[in-house]
């Protein structure tokens, strides 16, 4: 008998707030620091000490809670989350079970199989934990607070998504809205955005979903899609085989491509959650939700209307520039300095694209800034640079974002302009080939081509074609 | 000079009329708390050198106008559950015997500021859990009026400090009557003011949402003195209240006319000693005769407010105390295998039976299926008795009872049976439930020679009329008979320079 | 007493709690727990269900502080009382 089975997925995403301070104390967010240099006696549950929440916390989350059509929570506490573990210096984590700022939402997401939206149960704030390393050589584990108290949003969705593409597709869309709104900058690899997948199967078109398990340690996209797809045949395994799904939380292993359990008579996985009463709750008016709606950025859609209005781009471009917040914002900070648009798309969609390609890179990860692809347009219009030379400028620009005007000067890539110069370099190519002369007076225009190809050439690149062709034709 | 007759107030005009130096007033000190510790144990830690220094400092800089105010040059003891940058903090626990704070305390900031000179750290019940500081580590302290007995607790060093007179005031925190209870049994006066009157940053947390920090003081004006210093808005707490009617000082005034003080009748009932009863009422008929309206009214739910507490103070507790956990600071046992054994044998090792037994009952009344019948029950009881209290502040200034049932008991009565011990806290606990400010001045001494304290409690934010109404009882009645200590003369006096 | 407090509470208790007992200590706590749970039972003498459950005495709200780093580096005042450190670090028994 061949069942067909249903996978029902809900995903819990822990999203790292973009603030300059931790969540309850003024210690910096930066990533990167030596260990523990970024710690005070709150974040590292020193006796006595006491939490102070970050405004700007609270803005971020009701931000995201708006761009995804959540009901604000207008007055929400938070709660005492118990539970002993070295990453958890208070032993317990500030957190809100009882009333999360964000309820109800939804976003669309868009697959191969059409538009569909998928529902958010709730966001709450909460803090993240401090960082254990394994120190191999002695077998102990090593501590690091710096990340302790670093503010954070849990978007729990319901279990709306079926497949890995449907979660890839929620995933690419939180992302896109929290970048947005400057919120996050959503990095998987660094565990800025995290995401923990409840999966159930069951069979298809049943009412009633299985037993779930929760998978965690999923830092990329390609992690995730195969997490899925081994849980999905690990429990479909269980059942076939008589067995049950345990609802459990499992360790995703990528290397392994397997998920363990991480089970352990010491984890009750019983919180005791209960209302900090260190913190007094939190009460967000209408004024204040209108100030902070007043004070959303663009969002994409937004920006598409007023892109095709402002622009006058073909909407793949738009599709392709408002896929990025960092590549929307590079597109219009350029554009102010250069005033040409279609040229900044066109260096967008042609060099910037394929280098992403190259280097499997994000466009969030463009490093160029707009002044210097402004300066590189500029200088090509002017013909400084003809646009061969522009792209070889563009390259290293890509990876080192140099000023394109002082490389060109330094590395002497500018075109040369002296004709009479120019003019010596072309009788020189017209005795050196005699035969494709004989072919150009004979009627062969394509012959001239071969002649400018030879100019340029002799002149390393730095020559107008234009102007090349132009005295050759002069010259013969 | 004999400096322990004066009060905290009359020893800052003193050092400021130059007839003695800070410095003189902690050698003095110093030199009686090396007599009187031995047998009293009212202290955990003692800085003599720190003292001296500081008190250097602070002659200098009154010396040179900068500090005029009066608690100038004045020395204190700190509970041991405050902390001060690079003193040592116990909370009366094994777990924290070697701990070193990195940071100070923002009342203790204050104090600091004011001119106030820290001697040293006081016992108390193991992180401010018990009646007695009977559950303190470091061992019990013996009452200042009968070494046979408890001095009460949990801020029983403090207010044995006061009495023994080796410090001109102390620091308490009172989470259900910790301040009030040992005042009482002292001898001493003790104030818990409204909830977020004093900072909480630097007070290691027994119950969050019931902990206030609060002055003991041998008189009521050094009382009033301490709350005004002690007394401001910290951004670092954010249950601090911003109040500008901290001039607590100037209801230091003789005069209840008019007053309208109500007796509680359920605090008069069944339990209490008849000493004391009759204590109690003599006093409301003083406060009478001085133009006070008394009548004895129905307050209703005290029964309940120790259930309440309990289950209230226990969850937090069980929480607050997860940090201590082997991994940051303090106690990590010596002999453990994994991360479970580490936690399991570092906090079983390291905390006392008192504290362990409210942390189970605590994570008890937290866990899954239990939450809604202990802990929201408690709340929802609390509400129920603020509600009281509010309807009685409509009739009254001021609720004027005993503040413990009984006086001090005798070292080891109370430790046998916890339900017992909990029960001396009953007349106290309500007001840290309500968040209400409340005070005990002396008001009699027992038969066998045992202080008795007159708890009054106040509305919130209504200090003022507690300290006028205790103030002009001290003015009529006179202080606390001293503790034998006190009026000893073989204590070495110091001679002004 | 109400309240028995079975092998098994405790044992739980003492995992939420990370405590371990004797057995003569869980006998012990098994008494406290039972008759402090019966003392606890006198809240249902009450009639609550008019009254909202109170975690915060008064009804102050939104206290913040502003997104501005005011800390700088404490790092060995912070490891300065820690049992064992390495490299900066806290250290601690394996946890994998």
């Amino acid at each position: 008998m061949n069942r067909k089975y249903m996978t029902v997925i809900g995903l819990e995403v822990h999203v790292e707030l973009a603030t300059k301070t931790k969540i309850f104390c003024g210690c910096s967010t930066q990533f990167g620091s030596a260990a523990n240099t970024h710690t005070c006696p709150v974040c590292t549950g020193m006796p006595g000490s006491l939490p102070v929440l970050n405004k700007q916390v609270v803005e971020y989350a009701a931000a995201v809670g708006l761009a995804t059509n959540c009901t604000i929570t207008q007055y929400s506490q938070f709660d005492r989350k118990n539970y002993f573990y070295p990453d958890n210096p208070q032993g317990y984590q500030i957190s809100q079970l009882y009333s999360p700022i964000c309820r109800n939402g939804r976003v669309e997401i868009e697959t191969e199989n059409g538009k569909k939206d998928v529902r958010i149960h709730e966001i709450h704030m909460e803090e993240d934990a401090g960082k254990l390393i394994h120190d191999e050589r002695e077998d102990t584990s090593l501590v690091d607070y710096n990340r302790s108290g670093v503010p954070l949003i849990e978007i729990v969705s319901e279990p709306d998504m079926r497949n890995a593409e449907e979660v890839i597709a929620y995933l690419e869309k939180l992302r896109l809205i929290i970048r947005y709104l400057g919120a996050s900058d959503c990095k998987l690899q660094e565990g800025s955005m995290r995401a923990d997948v409840n999966l159930s199967v069951c069979d298809a078109g049943s009412a009633r979903f299985g037993t779930r398990t929760e998978m965690k340690n999923l830092n990329s996209f390609k992690a995730i899609t195969r997490a899925i797809e081994g849980e999905r045949a690990r429990q479909i395994a269980l059942i076939e085989s008589g067995n049950k799904v345990i609802q459990e939380t499992r360790r995703w292993d990528d290397h392994k491509e397997y998920s363990y359990a991480m089970r352990s008579k010491e984890d009750a996985q019983d919180y005791r959650y209960f209302p900090e009463p260190d913190l007094v709750p939190l009460i967000i008016s209408n004024e204040w939700l209108d100030e902070i709606r007043a004070k959303q950025p663009e969002l994409r859609d937004e920006k598409r209307i007023r892109y095709q209005e402002e622009y006058d781009l073909p909407d793949y471009d738009i599709d392709i520039i408002t896929g990025s917040k960092h590549m929307a914002d590079l597109f219009e900070a350029t554009t102010a300095i250069c005033h040409s648009p279609k040229k900044v798309s066109n260096w967008l969609m042609g060099e910037t694209l394929r280098l992403l390609k190259e280097y499997e890179e994000d466009p969030e990860d463009i490093r160029f800034s707009p002044e210097n692809l402004a300066k590189l347009i500029q200088l090509t219009d002017q013909n400084v640079i003809n646009s061969t030379i522009a792209k070889e400028i563009f390259e290293v620009m890509y990876t080192e974002d140099i000023d394109p005007e002082k490389y060109a000067a330094d590395h002497n890539l500018t075109t040369v302009s002296d004709t009479d110069a120019l003019r010596t370099v072309i009788e020189r190519v017209i005795a050196d080939n005699s035969q494709s002369v004989t072919d150009y007076r004979n009627g062969k225009e394509r012959a001239i081509g071969f002649l400018v190809g030879q100019t340029m050439k002799a002149m390393q690149g730095k020559a107008d074609p234009g102007t090349v062709s132009r005295l050759l034709r002069e010259l013969l | 000079m004999e400096i322990r007759a004066l009060t905290a107030i009359q020893l800052g005009e003193k050092i400021k009329q130059h007839e003695l130096t800070a410095v003189d007033a902690v050698r003095y000190y110093l030199d009686r708390i090396a007599a009187l510790e031995p047998v009293y144990h009212a202290l955990i830690t003692v800085e003599p050198e720190m003292a001296l220094q500081h008190a250097a400092k602070v002659q200098q800089r009154i010396d040179a106008g900068v500090l005029t105010g009066p608690l100038a040059g004045i020395p204190l003891v700190l509970k041991d559950n405050l902390c001060v940058d690079g003193m040592r903090t116990t909370c009366g626990s094994k777990m924290l015997e070697h701990f070193t704070t990195a940071y100070t305390a923002g009342a203790v900031q204050n104090l600091e500021k004011a001119g106030a000179v820290i001697l040293g750290k006081a016992n108390m019940d193991e992180f401010a859990m018990g009646s007695t500081t009977e559950t303190s580590y470091y061992g019990a302290t013996k009452n200042p009026y009968d070494q046979e007995r408890v001095a009460g607790g949990s801020s029983g060093g403090s207010c044995a400090a006061v009495a023994l007179g080796e410090c001109a005031f102390a620091l308490g925190s009172d989470t259900g009557g910790s301040i009030r209870q040992p005042a009482s049994h002292c001898g001493v006066v003790g104030m818990k003011p409204t909830y977020g009157t004093v900072s909480r940053y630097g007070l290691v947390a027994y119950a969050s949402s019931l902990d206030q920090i609060g002055p003991v003081t041998d008189n009521v004006a050094d009382c009033a003195v301490v709350l005004e210093a002690i007394t401001s808005y910290d951004p670092k707490d954010s249950t601090s209240i911003k109040r500008d009617d901290t001039d607590f000082a100037s209801a230091l005034i003789n005069d209840v006319r008019g007053m309208r003080i109500g007796i509680p009748r359920d605090y008069l009932a069944d339990g209490i000693d008849n000493e004391i009863k009759e204590a109690i009422l003599a006093a409301a008929e003083l406060y009478r005769s001085l133009g006070a309206c008394i009548e004895e009214f129905d307050l209703g739910l005290a029964e309940y407010a120790i259930p309440a507490y309990y289950v209230i103070a226990s969850a937090e507790a069980s929480s607050n105390l997860a940090r201590f956990d082997g991994v940051k600071y303090g106690y990590r046992t010596g002999d453990y295998g994994g991360l479970h054994p580490m936690y399991k044998k570092t906090r079983s090792e390291g905390f006392g039976e008192e504290v362990k037994r409210r942390i189970m009952l605590g994570s008890f009344a937290l866990s899954s299926g239990y939450y809604d019948a202990y802990y929201l029950k408690a709340l929802q009881t609390r509400t129920m008795i603020k509600k009281a209290f509010d309807q009685a502040f409509e009739k009254y200034d001021l609720i004027l009872g005993p503040t413990a049932p009984t006086t001090a008991p005798r070292l080891g009565e109370s430790l046998m049976d916890p339900i017992k011990m909990y029960l001396r806290d009953i007349y106290t606990i309500s007001a840290n439930l309500a968040g209400l400010p409340a005070m005990s001045i002396p008001c009699g001494m027992s038969g066998d020679g045992l202080p008795i304290g007159l708890q009054l409690i106040g509305n919130c934010f209504e200090e003022k009329k507690m300290i006028r109404a205790a103030y002009t009882f001290e003015q009529t009645f006179g202080a606390a008979k001293p503790a034998p200590a006190m009026t000893e003369t073989t204590m070495k006096e110091v001679n002004p320079a | 007493m109400k309240h028995e407090i079975s092998d098994e509470t405790i044992e739980y208790i003492g995992i939420l709690a990370k405590l371990e007992l004797t057995d003569a200590q869980k006998e012990q706590a098994k008494r406290d727990m039972g008759s402090m749970l019966d003392y606890m039972d006198k809240l249902n003498e009450l009639d609550t269900t008019e009254a909202e459950p109170m975690s915060h005495v008064f009804s102050a709200h939104n206290v913040f502080r502003e997104d501005v780093v005011t800390n700088t580096d404490m790092r060995d005042a912070i490891l300065q009382n820690a049992p064992q450190t390495k490299d900066g670090q806290f250290k601690v028994p394996v946890t994998i």
